[in-house]
Formats: C-alpha cells, structure tokens, sequence
C-alpha cells in the first residue's frame, strides 16, 4: 500500500543523505521525496511517498523517528492530507495536435508556459491522479520531457503540525 | 581564555570525565597531539592499528559503562576505525570517536588523505558532527557524548577539520543539552507495565528472555530479583551473559543456534515470553515460522525500532529496562501472597525444565591425550579471580566459551555479538585493562582471530597492561571449518591455517611471556603459570583440531531441532 509521509527535520549538514541512506541501508522503497525549508528556520519537510505492508511502515516511521535530526514524522494515508504535485512537461505539438494539446491543457486547467513553432512546454498542478492523467492524454500526441516534482502533502483542517 | 579548536576539543574530553584515550596520530590530527603533549589529565594509549586503538575504546567502554573514546587521523586513519565502529553499533556500545578531516577549504577536492568518513559510516553510527567553526566544538562535543550514553546507546563520530583544530576561540562547556528532535523514551509506560505484570501471573510456562541491553542498562540486580522473586527461568544471548549469575538454579545458560538444550526447549514450549533489552536476532530465534508457537510475547527494550521487527509482540513496553524491571518489582511487592502462590504453582514447569538439563546438559567427551577445548575454558573459570573480565575474538571459542564459563556478572563478558568480527578480542582486552589496572583480564581467542590483532602485543607490553592471552589453536578456522565439516561435505576450503605459528617466540619477540600447552595435564599449569605473570602472556593449548561447537541449530531450522551430537 502507498504512503505519505510528511517527515519534519532539522535542516543539519547531511540530513537528506541520512534519510535517504536509511530507505536504501534496510531495502525501503521511495516512489517520490521533496524537500525544502518551512516557515520555522532551521526546519525542513520531507515529503516521502513510499510502500509497503503495515509491518515495514511501523518500522520506516521507528527508524525515521529514530534518527536524530528528525523531528516529527506523519502518516497522511488515511485520506487526512492534502497532495500536490507539480509538472513540468514538454510535448510535440505541429499542425493538427497543437489544437488538441491545447483543449487538454484547459481540461485540466494547466498552462502553457514556453511555446515553439513544433512544441508546447505545459505547467500542470494538481493531485498525482491528475497528473498521471493529463500525460496519459498527451503520450499518445509526442511526449519530449518530463519533470514531476514529486508530492508536498498538507494536513486538512485549521490546525498546523503542532495542534 | 582563549584557545586553539585542539586545546578545546581536549578540554571537553576533561569536562566529560575522560580520563583514557585511544589514538593513532598523524596529519591531520598532529595538532591535537601537540597539545596532548602538555595535558596530563588525559592518558593517551598508542594501539599498533587504528582498527585496534577503537576496539579498545569500545573494550574499555562495555566494561566500565563509560563512553569509550577514539581519535583517528583522517583517510586511512578514519576508514581503519570503521571495523571497530560497526560492531559498536551493532551491540550499542557507548562511544565518541573523534576523526582528523583536511581542512574545511579543501574538502570535496579529493585532498590528501580526505576521505568522506562521515559517509562511510553514517549507517554504522548513531549519529555524526562534521566541525564547521570553531565557537561549535563545545556543544557538538556536549551533544556526541550525550547521544553516545542516552537511550539506546552507541557510537557517535565528529569528523574536526585541521584548520578548527588551528583557530582559536573562547572555550565554555555548556552545562546541559537539549536536542529537541532527539528525546528518548526512559520510563515504561505504568499501564503497559500493570498489564505484563498481569499476563505475568496468568502464565504457567514463562521464560526471561534477557539481552545485552540489561547489561547496557545496569539492571541486572534488579532481573535477578525479580526472576528469583517470581521464579521465572532465565535465559540470555550471547551479549546478555553475566546479567543474570550463570551458577543460579534458574539460570537457563544462552539460548539460540549453539545454546543450551534447556534453554531452546523452554522457549518452544513456553506460554510467556518476556523479553528484556533483547531483539530476537536471526542467530537466537531459529526459523522465525516455528518460533515460540505457544507464547504470548511481551517485549521491553529502550529502542521501539527492535519492538515488532522479526517476531510479533502481545505487549511492547518502551523504555529503559531498569526502569521497567522497578516498577515490575514494585507491583511484585504489593502482591507477595499472590507472588509466592504463582512460584509454588511453576513447580510442574521448574522439574520440566530440570528434565531438560538432565537429559542433554551442555557437555563434551573428555580426553587424557588430547586437550578438549571445553576443558581449557572451565579450567580458566575455575583458576581465574571472581572479578576478571574476558574477552572473546569471534568463531568457535567464542561459543565455547558463552557455553562453559558460566559469567555471573555484568560487564565481564567483552564479546563482538552483532556484528562478529574476529580481531576483536586481544584490543577489547587491552581497553578494559587500561580501565581496571588491578583487574585479571584475559582474552580467549582462536588462532585466526588473535593473528588479526597480533600487532597489540606490542602495545601491551609497553603500557605494562598484563593481559593474559589465551589462544584456543586448531590450526583451523575452526566455525567455517564446522560449518563444512557439517554442510559441505568436509571440503574443508580455505580453513586450514597450514603454517603453525610459534607463539611462545612470538611473546618473546615482543617482549612478552608465552606458555604452551600440548596435553590435558599441561592445561591446569599453563594456566597458573600465566597467572602468575606481572606482565601480558600468551598460553596457547594445542587442542583437539576437529572438535564441534554443539549442540547446533542449522541455520533456517527450528529452534527444537537441535544437532545434539555429531
């Protein structure tokens, strides 16, 4: 089962490195990590998607929770987190497709932000689902580049991570 | 007052009670040595090897429950330490090991002698400070020596560029620390607690099941109360030995692939494992499908990654297992009627178990011509003080000796139990004599493991530590040997040590005495005789070369299905 992990550290010479050893040393799976400073200083966020049954989470959260420079590790897989993700992608687009690139765009409310005579560069934001459907509609047209940033998850709700 | 980053990080060392280090120098901790030169109040010991120079950091560390320290230069210097900072992790050993790095301006430039240290041992190591100013060295100091001793022990690594080690700065040891991401768990939960204590009274067939983490958690008076309070059998890993008195009536011995019969029937046929400050490696519970099919699991340990990692546990309890083995005394205080009624209604278990003893205790067929290697070991305990400390190097003595010796105190058995790594046994030695002068310590090795520390004779003798060196000699890789013996069809590859050794010239050349034994009637004199010494010793016994390490549980069998005899 997939997992979203929102994992709050502290931002310390290695710690991406730590984290990242920690799933490769004991054979856990990242699908995806981001990683950037928060509104506290000296505070960073991970956003780690990962696998596995409810054996293997327990322990990725022990070990996470177990490295020092981690402060607060949570599970968003029960539905209690908001999930964004951002893409950047660059399709073929000549004579008749550059019309169908561009309803799709507008289907899924993306942009376009870089244009040439054969291609369009489209910025598309929304939950891994939309994303993974708005390339299965533009693969079939010539798709050139891909770059995903990966999933940031928010927790629903007024309340912030401290309560 | 003012000060160089060297003068200070030695100063913190003096602040944090350290009184011995092991340290190899070179060039980029030549300043560090510079000002060691003038400071007396620390005792530096120069080991022939960095590798060894940590061991004994961590030998010096297990036997005092201190936190060990090592300095290393870096590169070469650095990467020699990471064989001894592994099996310190491995068996959450409390140590600082501080490496020299090249200065800050050149590292990434593949400089000479760099080496990314922190890298190389960030999965072996509890946690790890790269020095980036020299206003730092304090508080990351403060925080490698607290985080070495608190929670689940272990090594920490501080890597000290040589231009910090140069600057100078103002030195102010801080007074407390808190790391706010970094908060281990120290009382068990009381609820949790109540609970264990209940499923304690409801059981009928209930075994402790005690690691080294009683030993690291100075609890043993309080498991060996509580045991003989509840009469609950004891049985310990190989890193739990001397946490409980191997002479008692409870006392189980060590369970798992070369335990006792005794021990691996009582955990198959328990109702009720309690394990404390253990963590179910492969090595002691067999095929983990068949594992104590019968028990319910209640499990107290410091780290809540062990908790729920191999086996399945009915009741975690997180916390410091001394703490948890108080309260449990407590609630076993108020209820001493109810207490004395559950003893007197274990008696079916008790004579179970005595039968299990009886019917395969741990034994050998004894020789007059040959010397068995059993022999020698309960030889050793019987001539050696009360109080010595031993020290093992890894393979088959290593079994013999958790076997045979019978360990009744704490913090007397120095064994690489996680990681198993042979060379362990004479540098470990060497640490826990540094720390207890006036002690008997001696090393149990085999004649593969002692040839990869040999060098440390040499540092025995000129620091007058008088470690006495037993060498168990087969000419064989003895385990591996075993294992081919047993699984290979005795295609004996690459155990065989064909060239013997002359150890007794071998303690000369380095200045030291050496003993030989070649009869069972030798061993009793040799031992006496090495005894006796003021100084380090060798006493090697020529034993029986294809003797076994039994009983055996294969590896991937069941823990009943023990090789008795073979």
């Amino acid at each position: 089962m997939q997992h979203t992990l929102s994992v709050l550290v502290e931002n310390e010479f290695g710690v991406l490195s730590r984290v990242a050893s920690l799933f490769s040393g004991r054979g856990f799976n990242i699908d995806s990590l981001s990683v950037a400073p928060t509104n506290e200083e000296g505070l960073s966020r991970m956003t780690i998607v990962t696998r596995g049954d409810d054996k293997i989470l327990e322990q990725i959260n022990k070990q996470l929770n177990k490295l020092i420079d981690v402060l607060k590790v949570i599970d968003f897989t029960d539905g209690s987190g908001i999930e964004r993700e951002m893409a950047l992608i660059k399709v073929t687009a000549e004579d008749e497709s550059r019309a169908e690139v561009l309803r799709i765009v507008d289907i899924f409310r993306a942009k376009i932000i870089d244009v040439t005579p054969k291609s369009y560069t489209i910025e598309a934001t929304g939950n891994p689902l939309k994303i993974d459907a708005i390339l299965d509609l533009l693969r079939p047209l010539g798709l050139k580049e891909l770059v995903r940033t990966g999933s940031v998850t928010i927790g629903r709700g007024a309340k912030g991570w401290k309560g | 007052m003012k000060m160089n980053g060297a003068r200070i990080m030695l100063e913190c060392l003096k602040k944090e009670g350290v009184d011995t280090v092991f340290g190899y120098p070179g060039g980029t901790v030549i300043n560090i040595y510079d000002e060691l030169f003038s400071f007396k109040e620390i005792r530096h010991i120069l080991p022939r090897h960095e590798q060894a120079g940590t061991h004994a950091a961590d030998g010096y560390a297990r036997a005092t429950g201190k936190v060990g320290v090592a300095i290393a230069t870096s590169g070469p210097g650095a990467t020699n330490t990471v064989t001894a900072i592994a099996p310190a992790y491995m068996d959450s050993i409390p140590m600082v090991i501080v490496t020299g790095q090249v200065p800050t301006a050149l590292i990434g430039n593949d400089a000479f002698q760099e080496v990314d240290i922190i890298g190389i041992t960030r999965p072996c190591t509890k946690h790890s400070f790269l020095i980036r100013d020299v206003k730092d060295i304090a508080m990351i100091m403060k925080k490698a020596f607290y985080i070495a001793r608190t929670g689940r022990p272990g090594p920490v690594l501080v890597d000290f560029p040589k231009d910090i080690q140069v600057a100078m700065g103002e030195f102010a040891y801080p007074d407390s620390v808190e790391i706010r991401s970094y908060k281990p768990t120290v009382e068990g939960h009381p609820r949790q607690v109540e609970k264990a204590f209940k499923m304690i009274l409801e059981s009928h067939r209930p075994v402790l099941y005690v690691g080294g983490g009683v030993v690291l958690g100075d609890a043993s008076e309080q498991l060996t109360s509580l045991a003989r309070n509840l009469g609950i059998p004891v049985t310990t890993t190989l890193m739990g030995l001397g946490s409980f008195p191997g002479d008692d009536p409870l006392s189980l011995g060590m369970l798992g692939m070369h335990g006792a019969y005794c021990a691996n029937m009582a955990m198959t046929h328990s109702d009720l494992i309690i394990a404390v400050g253990s963590r179910f490696d492969d090595r002691v519970t067999g095929k983990l499908a068949t594992f104590a099919p019968h028990a319910k699991i209640i499990h107290v340990d410091v780290d809540p990654t062990s908790i729920k990692k191999n086996v399945r546990v009915d009741l975690p309890i997180v916390g410091d297992v001394r703490d948890v083995l108080t309260q449990m005394l407590k609630l076993t205080d108020k209820v001493k009627d109810k207490a004395a009624e559950y003893v007197s209604a274990l008696s079916p278990w008790h004579e179970e178990i005595s039968d299990w003893k009886e019917k395969h205790p741990l034994s050998y067929k004894s020789s007059t011509t040959i010397i068995k290697p059993q022999f020698v070991i309960q030889k050793l305990r019987e001539l050696s003080d009360e109080d010595a400390i031993i020290s093992t190097d890894v393979g088959q003595h290593q079994m013999w000796t958790a076997q045979f010796f019978k360990f009744n105190r704490p913090r007397t058995l120095l064994t690489s139990g996680g990681l198993g790594t042979m060379g362990y046994g004479l540098p470990a030695a060497m640490g826990a004599q540094a720390a207890f002068p006036g002690r008997q310590v001696i090393t149990i090795c085999g004649d593969g493991g002692v040839q990869m520390n040999i060098q440390e004779m040499a540092t025995l003798v000129q620091n007058k530590l008088p470690v006495k060196i037993v060498i168990l000699n087969n000419n064989f890789l003895g385990m591996v040997r075993q294992w081919q013996e047993l699984f290979f069809d005795k295609r004996y590859s690459q155990t065989c040590m064909e060239l013997p050794i002359d150890y007794i010239k071998l303690a000369d050349a380095y200045g030291a005495k050496g003993f030989l034994a070649t009869k069972p009637d030798d061993v009793e004199k040799v031992i006496r005789q090495g005894f006796a010494e003021n100084g380090p010793v060798i006493m090697e016994f020529k034993i029986a070369r294809e003797e076994k390490v039994l009983p055996m549980v294969p590896a991937g069998a069941s823990l009943n299905e023990m090789v008795l005899n073979a």
